[in-house]
Order: structure tokens, then sequence, then C-alpha cells
């Protein structure tokens, strides 16, 4: 019983780490309608500039989330003018090949300068003991500072202007232009704080696992996961959506054989598809205004 | 003076690729350029080089009096099976490959050795373990390497030593060369009168190992085995020791065999990995390179250390190249001939092939060795624990417990 109470608590704590993950995917097709298939690229970028941060220069681990943030900010707004700009407004395709394009680049060179190796970064937190099972110190630490970002992003776009802009932009590109909001320059702000909250992640998941140049593929599809559970362009829904799927990691594996959990998600991702086309938690009445707004920001 | 030059150029076009095709051997084989294969391909090919380059500084390999330079040509099959086939067409049909190395991992060698058996080509399986391909009458395709079976063998043999009655956690990547390798391991450990209490496999794309660890935990298991590749087990070695499953024994296959592995610091120490060969071993070779001579030989040329898998890389090359000085001719059938009458030992160990139909090229001479991550003076590095003939230390059990 307190193996099924571990891995609840495991799962939950990872899944928060994967919520953040996919907040970044949402946020970017919900005000600009693009799937950013570069999004492994930028996790695993968020791994290595870990490893950089705390092996070359000495930093410890949570010291390199701030300039994650901001560098993840700077390179989003740089790829969203090289690679996305101009598909603003085409067929989805287009945007999903060109971002494609670019993460295919990327991790070409990745492999070119890392190989496929594997890379530690080793962190030193407590963790908390309950009978024989352990929550490690990182994965808790993880989980909060996951939180503690989702709930800035959301302050961010309900308390500050650019952040109701954001959300304006989302809501309708048009009306927003007559209003005066300059949407080309918040698009790419949006995509960098896309590209930023994937940095951020990968950085974080790179204190919980080792990783490599291809780690990116599995936090992905991760990504998309938790995104078609919260609901496409719903960042607060992306949270949940990540603390669902941990919950059914943690849930299904001490009863089933572990080779077993992959398919139950995928299920289960397709039964969302099927049952609630808008992702599941799109209905919350305390989130409709900002559900209503990305909604229609996607249609 | 004009028809004199033309005469000269016809004569150069004509005599030039015949004198080169003449005394030049074509060696064609894929390898992991990208893609998740990528760091033990690279390592198993630098193996391959290291043996083309010494041989071509020797002046070639000498048969029927002749000096056959080597020529190597090789594609990235980008870690995917599935572009295996095509390549290898390619290289027997368009490049015209004399002989042909394997790629790396059994998952990539067994389409490989459909089309080199199709075209009767001698393929040096240097990277796939897996037995399989041994069993479907093969007649030109021999395994340098130890079989699947084997790899598991030496940690079944000694755990009982120190445990008799161990409990064992059996958890392993859902791919054929550990698929192959477990399930062997399972049998023998049964028969070892060892007690299985955990027998589940994993997806090779598992990230998060959080609740297999529990799972393991609930168990009650104080020993394991299992892994996969890259980069799961090193993955499953962090997280039981960051959620302090404190198991006495841990086996992992391949990844604890990469110097990275050490990156893990206190989570590495005393787990073990089944290696088809360490630096520490010391073979008497008939011929070639003793350990000492091609570990240093391969530090100063790729300033990295050698492991098992650029150690089958060279010794492919030189089975070969033994293989065609012994039948005098490049002629295949000879080869051939001579590569099933092989019974050598190389600084890789001893290597002969089965000959009988049911099982024909597969290897059944070459020993493995259980290395296990000790602290020597202070640093974390591999050393050879079993054979007892082989071992450079005792072994440690139980591993301490974590103390994060």
């Amino acid at each position: 019983m307190l193996g099924i109470l571990a891995s609840i608590i495991d799962g939950v704590l990872v899944g928060l780490v994967y919520g953040l993950a996919a907040m970044g995917l949402t946020l970017i097709w919900g005000v600009m309608d693009v799937i950013n298939l570069t999004h492994g690229a930028m996790i695993v970028a968020g791994m290595f500039a870990l490893y950089l941060l705390t092996s070359a220069l000495g930093l410890p681990p949570y010291l390199a989330l701030p300039p994650v943030l901001i560098g993840g900010f700077l390179v989003g707004v740089a790829l969203y003018w090289l690679a996305v700009h101009r598909m603003i407004g085409r067929p989805p395709l287009m945007s999903l090949l060109s971002t494609f394009a670019v993460n295919l680049v990327l991790i070409g060179i990745g492999t070119g300068i890392w190989g496929t190796v594997l890379f530690n970064v080793a962190v030193s937190v407590p963790g908390v003991s309950i009978g024989r099972y352990t929550f490690p110190g990182a994965h808790i630490l993880a989980a909060v500072l996951a939180a503690v970002i989702a709930a800035s992003l959301y302050l961010f776009l309900h308390r500050t202007r650019l952040g109701k802009a954001l959300r304006a932009v989302a809501n309708n590109r048009e009306a927003a232009e007559l209003v005066g909001i300059p949407t080309t320059r918040l698009l790419a702000i949006a995509f960098g704080c896309g590209v930023a909250l994937a940095g951020v992640s990968g950085t974080l998941i790179g204190t919980l696992f080792p990783f490599t140049v291809l780690s990116g593929d599995a936090y992905q599809l991760k990504s998309f996961v938790v995104t078609v559970l919260g609901g496409f362009g719903n960042p607060v829904g992306a949270l949940i959506g990540g603390v669902a799927l941990g919950l059914l990691e943690g849930l299904v594996t001490p009863f089933v054989p572990v080779s077993w959990t992959l398919v139950i998600e995928f299920v289960l991702f397709v039964l969302v598809l099927i049952a609630f086309p808008g992702g599941v938690f799109t209905s919350r009445p305390s989130f409709r205004g900002l559900m209503r707004g990305f909604r229609r920001g996607a249609g | 003076m004009k028809r004199i030059c033309l005469l000269v150029a016809a004569a150069t076009l004509v005599a030039a690729p015949a004198f080169a095709e003449d005394d030049t051997i074509t060696i064609g084989m894929t390898e992991s350029q990208t893609g998740a294969l990528n760091v033990d391909s690279l390592s198993q090919q630098r193996g391959a080089e290291m043996w083309r380059d010494e041989v071509n500084a020797a002046g070639g390999i000498k048969a029927g009096g002749k000096s056959y330079k080597v020529k190597f040509v090789t594609y990235d099959d980008q870690s995917v099976g599935g572009r295996v086939q095509q390549l290898y067409t390619r290289l027997i049909v368009q490049d015209k490959a004399d002989f042909l190395f394997s790629p790396y991992s059994s998952g990539l060698n067994a389409p490989a050795a459909v089309i080199s058996e199709q075209y009767g080509k001698i393929m040096l399986d240097t990277g796939g373990a897996e037995a399989k391909p041994f069993e479907l009458g093969n007649k030109y395709l021999f395994q340098v390497l130890s079989k699947a079976d084997d790899y598991l063998a030496g940690a079944v043999e000694a755990l009982p030593l120190k445990s008799p009655h161990a409990k064992i956690a059996v958890v392993y990547s859902d791919d054929p060369f550990s698929k192959a390798v477990l399930a062997v391991a399972k049998e023998r450990a049964k028969k070892a009168g060892l007690e299985i209490v955990m027998d589940e496999s994993y997806a090779p794309s598992t990230t998060d190992f959080g609740p297999i660890v529990n799972k393991i935990v609930s168990s009650n298991a104080d020993a394991f085995l299992g892994g996969g590749h890259y980069p799961d087990g090193a993955t499953l070695a962090r997280q039981m020791y960051d959620q302090k499953a404190n198991l006495k024994w841990v086996s992992i296959l391949v990844a604890p065999d990469d110097e990275k592995f050490g990156q893990l610091g206190p989570a590495a120490l005393g787990i073990s990995v089944p290696s088809q060969w360490e630096i520490q071993v010391s073979y008497k070779p008939q011929f070639g390179p003793t350990t000492p001579e091609f570990a240093k030989a391969f530090q100063a040329k790729y300033n990295a250390q050698a492991d098992y898998h650029s150690a089958t890389g060279y010794t492919g090359g030189a089975l070969l190249q033994h293989a065609i000085e012994q039948a005098g001719s490049i002629d295949p059938e000879k080869v051939t001939a001579a590569l099933n009458a092989m019974d050598v030992t190389t600084f890789f160990g001893h290597v002969k092939f089965a000959t009988d139909p049911a099982h024909h090229g597969l290897q059944i001479a070459h020993a493995m060795v259980l290395a296990q991550w000790q602290m020597v003076n202070g640093k974390l590095g591999r050393q050879v624990v079993w054979p007892d003939a082989a071992k450079s230390a005792d072994l440690l059990y139980p591993i301490p417990p974590a103390t994060q």
C-alpha cells in the first residue's frame, strides 16, 4: 500500500515538471496556432545549458535557471524571426515543417558536437523517506520550482499589461491590432516565452535524470500527450494535464507490467481525443475566461 | 604528337583503375554516425579504422605473393534498422565491396546479414551479440564477439558465491538484445538456486524509472539484473541510488561499459557490467598487438580510452586479415574455409566459429568478463572482478548503501 502511495507521489512530482514543459508548447499554439516542433530540441538545450553552466562555470544547478530563462527567451525570439514569422497565417503544415527542419538542424549540430553520449549533473539535495521509499530531494525541489514558474506565468498573463496584450492577441489578433497592440512583436515575445519555458523545464529535468542530445523526443511526445489532456492553447490545463499524466504513470505501474504503461497512456490519449476534442480541463469554470480566449485564438 | 598524346591518355584510363582494383581490398560497412547508437558505433568504427591504418602502413595484407591495401566504404545508417538493407545492397552492388563488417548492435546486424548472405559476401559480425542470425543457415556470417547468452553468465555464477539464495529483480529493455540476454540469464539464475521476485521489461524510450524503482523496493529484491542500452541503464542506476533502493548487487547491460558512466559518481559505485573485453585482460596473442599495445595506440590516436567496442572493431579486421593470409587469396570460398578452420587467440581473447550448419558462424570460444565500478586511489574506474583467472580486483559486495 505504501508502495502505491510512493508511486503516486513520485508521479505527481515528475508530472509537475512535464506540465511545465507542455506549457511552453501550448502557449505558442494558443497565441499563434503554431505547433513548435523545436520544443524537444529546446528542452535538450536547457539540459545542456545546465551541464555547461554547472561543469564549466561551477554554478550550483538551480542558479542555472535564470540564465536559461533569459537565454531561452532570446533564442525563442530569434527563432521566431528566423523560422516562424513568415509562416504566420499560412497553412499549419508550413510552420510544422519549418520548425521540424530547425529541430533537425539543431539535433544534428548537437550530435556533431557531443555525440549521443550520456551527460549527468549531480544534484545533492537531501530526500524525504517514508518507510523504505525515498523521494529524492531533487524531485521535490523541481516540482516546487515548476509550480512556482507556472504560477508566475499565470500571474504574468493575467496581471501585467504585456500578459493581457498577449491574451488579447490570442483572443482576436485583428481586434488587438485595431486597438493599437503591436501584434507581430507580441507573437515574437510569446514564442520567446514558450521556448524559455521549454528551456527551464529541460534544466529541471536535467537535475532529475541523465540525458543525451536525443532525450528531447521523449519529452516532446509527453508534452503533446499533456497538451491534449489539458486542452490545446491552455497553459493552466497543461500543468493539470502534466500532473494527471504523472499520476497515471504512478498509479498504473504498481498494478500492471511496466511495459504496459505506455500502451495505457496512449489508449487514454486516443480516448481523450475522441471524447474531449478540446481537452479534459477546458471546461473548468474557474479558468473559463482564459480557456475561451485561447480556444478562440486557436480556432 | 597528337596521336601519341591520345594513346598515352587512353592507356592511362585503361591501366589506372585496373592497377588500383587489383591491389586494393574494399571493405564495406555502415556506422551509426547519428542516432541513439552513435557512441558505441563510433568506438567500434575507430577500432576498425585503426586496424586499417596499421595494415596499410605496414604495406597491406600479404596473400598469394601480392600486397593488398585496405579501403573502407562507409555510410551512416542513422541507428535505424530500416536503412541497413538498402545501404548494404549499395555497398555490394555499387561500391563493389569485397568483404563486409557488420553495423553496431544486434538489431542492425540481423537485417544486414540477410543482404550479405543473399550476395554471398563474407561479413564479420563485430557489433551484434544476438545468436538468432546464426541459426538461419547463413554460410558467410562470422561472429567476433561472445553471443548474448553469455552476457550475464558471470553475474549468475558469481552472485550465489556471495549470496546463495539472493532475491533478484529482473528489469530489462524491450529490445532483441536485452530480451535474448535476460531470457538465458533467468534460466541460469533459477538453476543456480536464486529466486526471481520481479520480472519485467520496459519500453526502450522510458525516461523516468521512479515507479519501477518503487516496485523493485516493494519486491524485497536484494539483487538486480537488467538494463538495455543508453541512456536507460544509466538512468536506472542513478534512480536506484537516488531512491535508496539499497540493493546489494546490481548488474546492468552495456551502459556502465562507457567511461561517461563514471559521471554518476557514487551512483556508479559497485555497479557491475558484463564486458567482452577490458584493458586489464592479458591474453597472449598469436598475432597482432598485446592488450597494452592496443590500448596505448588507441589512446594516442583518438585521445580516448579503448573499450570493448573498439576492441571488437579492431579484432574483426585482424581476423579477416589472418584468414586472407592463411587462404593465400581473397577468393571468398577460400577465405570462408580459412575462417571456418580458425582457432586463434588475439589480445581480444580466444576466437573460434561454430561450423555445424545449425549454428554456423556463431562465436563459441570467446569468454566474457564481469567488470565492476570501484574506487581505486580515490578515483572511480572499472575493474575486472570475474572470472578469478582474469580479475584485477576483488568483487565489492555488498554495494555500500546510498548516503545522500
